[in-house]
């Protein structure tokens, strides 16, 4: 997929810089200057070392932190620390509240939206049944394994209908087998409600099949130093795993990756 | 009914069992002088049940102690919140909190007198000195060990401050909290009962105390059985709720 027309978020030359409290040691540049666009509809996937800034870039995006200085704007907007509506994120930890039922934790951000009860209900069904849950409405999150937690938490941002979803690591905690699997989910889900997916992943192999478009990030301070696109026809699941192409991206994203890995964990054994 | 429901039923009657045989067999050690029997001793709670002089002081303790637990939860929850909240106020206060609770609290039982008088005040002080600093510095520890994933979720959500407290950060911290309340039930009534002991000329702390001074052993044993009897019932009831939310966890 090429990317056309006005970008749905954009970032331009937004720097973070952490400066420890009471201004004591160094301050630490953790991202930028960095420049990205992301597109309506696309699945944009991030990919770097440890501690490139991967979650502090969703964070900036997702308005849960504030640019040191640049700009970055959602549908025309800027977002500067502010969570805007038509966003959504789902984080890399188990995120699903373990005092409510999978329905209530489901339905708990709909109170903000001033729905009917009914357009509520429906939603909450919906998503259920999208994510494989209805059996388990009435169960609590420690009845459920890893993988069905996650799911919890993503039907929980799907049902606010947003715009643009921001996934941070969503599947890091869960086997490879179920990582695909939940791949294949999130494609579904990404076609039937053509929301912008905005993924942060240190997988390779995730980025590469699930992504129309990857961004590789430096080591820190995190930049994006390579874009790779894909290819991917939309209609997509695992078993693209097993096509030449699929080598050749993941190829060409540790190629990119290979320095920077060892930039970041100050690795000197070998040529980068 | 489920089995293990049944087998907590039986080791509770086991247990109740075992502690009257250990009664009885004290009584027979050290006579009527300290000790009534437990057959004695029931038979005299019977008695002092219909009577007319106990209901109106267990009343007036019944009131003390709801009093004390309520302002005791209020203030306590107050402050758990704020120290877990603020960073500077937990540096500042938590010192003084944990060693105000080391401090016997008897030794300040001259100043409340003075302070509140004989009467209701005085032993609703009282309770309420022992209750909160366990429900503050439970509170605090909960609160400061919220996930900070739930938090990041409620402002994705656009949860207000107040929703953020109401919808999150309460039920968030309610296990720990519910430890917290549940030492803080057992101080409080300890506290009102103290209160009363010293500061009061109504309710069962009194009795108690005018029955010490009467060396009447029966109204003692009695007394002493049917608050046992009241703060084990408690104690086991509010424990099990706070492993019902433990395990949700």
């Amino acid at each position: 997929m090429s990317p056309a027309g006005r970008p749905q978020v954009s970032l331009r030359q937004v720097e973070k810089v952490f400066t420890p409290p009471g201004r004591k040691g160094a301050s630490v540049q953790a991202l930028g200057p960095l420049d990205l666009e992301l597109f309506n509809g696309e699945f944009f996937a991030v990919v770097g070392p440890s501690g490139c800034g991967k979650t502090t870039l969703l964070e900036l995006v997702a308005g849960l932190s504030v640019a040191t200085s640049g700009d970055v704007e959602f549908e025309g907007r800027p977002i500067a620390g502010k969570i805007l509506q038509g966003v959504g994120v789902v984080f890399q930890e188990d995120a699903s509240f373990p005092w409510l039922t999978v329905t209530d934790n489901i339905g708990f951000g709909l109170g903000k939206l001033r729905l009917s009860a009914e357009e509520r209900r429906d939603r909450v069904e919906s998503a259920l049944a999208m994510m494989g849950l209805t059996a388990f409405a009435h169960s609590y999150p420690a009845q459920l394994s890893g993988g069905m937690r996650q799911r919890v938490c993503i039907a929980r941002t799907l049902v606010m209908q947003p715009r643009l979803i921001l996934l941070d690591e969503p599947f890091g905690a869960l086997d490879q087998q179920t990582r695909l699997l939940m791949g294949d989910e999130l494609l579904n889900l990404w076609r039937k409600t053509g929301a912008t997916v905005f993924l942060i992943t240190h997988a390779l192999d995730e980025a590469a099949m699930l992504a129309d478009r990857i961004g590789v990030m430096s080591a820190r301070p995190g930049c994006i130093i390579d874009v790779v696109e894909t290819g991917w026809p939309k209609d997509r699941d695992s078993r693209i795993v097993q096509e030449d192409r699929f080598g050749t991206i993941t190829a060409r994203l540790w190629r990119s990756l290979r320095a920077e890995s060892m930039r970041a964990i100050g690795y000197q054994g070998v040529k980068a | 009914m489920k089995t293990s429901s049944l087998d907590r039923l039986r080791n509770g009657l086991v247990l109740l069992l075992v502690l009257t045989g250990l009664w009885q067999v004290l009584y027979w050690c050290v006579g009527d002088v300290a000790l009534r029997s437990p057959l004695e001793t029931f038979g005299y709670t019977a008695y002092l049940l219909g009577s007319a002089r106990f209901w109106p002081n267990l009343v007036e303790t019944a009131q003390a102690f709801g009093l004390a637990l309520v302002i005791s939860v209020v203030m306590g929850l107050a402050i758990g919140f704020t120290l877990g909240l603020s960073r500077i106020a937990n540096a500042v206060f938590e010192p003084v909190l944990v060693s105000s609770y080391a401090i016997p609290k008897i030794t300040l039982y001259p100043i409340l007198l003075l302070m509140f008088g004989l009467g209701m005040s005085a032993k609703v002080a009282f309770g309420v000195i022992h209750g909160v600093i366990p429900i503050a510095l439970f509170t605090t520890d909960a609160v400061r060990h919220i996930r900070p994933v739930f938090l990041k979720t409620g402002r994705t959500m656009g949860l207000s401050p107040l929703e953020m407290a109401w919808r999150i950060l309460l039920p968030a911290a309610m296990p720990e909290i519910f430890a917290g309340l549940r030492v803080g039930f057992s101080l409080t009534l300890i506290g009102t009962l103290l209160g009363e002991m010293f500061a009061s000329q109504r309710g069962i702390g009194y009795l108690l105390m005018n029955a010490i001074g009467l060396h009447n052993v029966d109204l003692i044993m009695s007394l002493t059985f049917m608050l046992t009897l009241f703060a084990g019932a408690a104690s086991v009831i509010l424990l099990a709720i706070n492993r019902r939310m433990q395990q949700r966890t």
